[in-house]
């Protein structure tokens, strides 16, 4: 039988809700990068480009991490 | 109600077959009424069973934890689109600029004249201005707005040198600065791009591409 979590269902739902706020704001973030960017190489600017993946991918790692957190509560 | 259920905390209800823990443990139990129909424990459930709750607090719980997956694999979408952008890049930064190409000779043109040509040939059309004895610019004739050809035309608006003459585009009222490229008034936000040219002699080449041209 796996251990129950520390947290309560009820005591998780603030958590999670403040993991997707997070998210959110993140997946925005890499929205106005994407469509930043595409406008740049569009102008014929490409020195921005790879900066800007990295920033993406940085994102991208937030949100993984805040995903394996919240799935670490659920254990 | 029929005999058999009972009104749990809160005066929720509670199925025949919740175990006593389900009632008097408080919180954690009070959100999770419903006992499966097999009447073990929640961690003796199926995954499945989880992941597919039939009470209200744990449906939420659990669409707003598959929000939060559904959103990390837009972040890896948008990630992934950088990444095509960035491939892109390179294949363009490693594109060989097309041998020179003579497109007019001087005199064919007088100043503030233009000239559509193709560079490399079988291009999209590009715009030949000769703004001065021998100088001349050159810029891909589409607008970066929504692709209608630019024309050379006089700006009421602009200063007096080179008599007003601008790049107008005549679609959407859009107008690029005939010297630099760069848009000055209208919906384009993006510079037209350029050809580089050379004047030798009496004939003006194209001798390079600078910018996302087609």
């Amino acid at each position: 039988m796996t251990e129950r979590s520390r947290f309560a269902r009820s005591q998780r739902m603030p958590i999670v809700n403040g993991i997707l706020v997070l998210v959110i704001v993140i997946v925005v973030l890499q929205l106005w990068l994407f469509t930043a960017t595409v406008n740049a190489y569009l102008g014929g600017e490409d020195d921005v480009v790879l900066p800007a993946a990295l920033a993406s991918a940085l994102c991208l790692a937030l949100n993984v991490g805040l995903l394996f957190y919240h799935q670490r509560l659920e254990r | 109600m029929s005999h058999d259920e009972t009104m749990g905390p809160l005066g929720r209800m509670v199925v025949p077959g919740a175990q006593a823990r389900d009632v008097a443990e408080g919180v954690t139990d009070l959100e999770r009424p419903t006992v499966p129909p097999d009447g073990a424990p929640a961690e003796a459930q199926p995954k499945w069973r989880e992941d597919f709750p039939i009470d209200l607090a744990q449906d939420e719980y659990v669409s707003r934890r598959d929000l939060v997956k559904f959103l990390c694999l837009t972040s890896a979408g948008f990630v992934a689109g950088q990444g095509w952008v960035g491939v892109q890049s390179l294949i363009r930064r490693g594109r060989a600029q097309p041998a020179p190409l003579a497109i007019a000779r001087v005199d064919d043109l007088p100043i503030g004249g233009a000239k559509v040509f193709e560079f490399p040939e079988g291009s999209a059309p590009r715009l030949l201005v000769r703004i001065g004895e021998r100088s001349f610019v050159a810029y891909e004739q589409q607008c970066t707005h929504l692709q209608c050809p630019v024309v050379p035309a006089v700006r009421p608006a602009a200063a007096a040198d080179r008599g007003g003459l601008q790049l107008h585009c005549p679609c959407h009222e859009g107008w690029f600065d005939l010297i630099t490229g760069a848009p000055i008034a209208g919906p384009p936000q993006r510079a037209l791009t350029r050809i580089e040219l050379e004047v030798r002699g009496d004939a003006v080449y194209a001798t390079g591409l600078r910018g996302p041209l087609t």
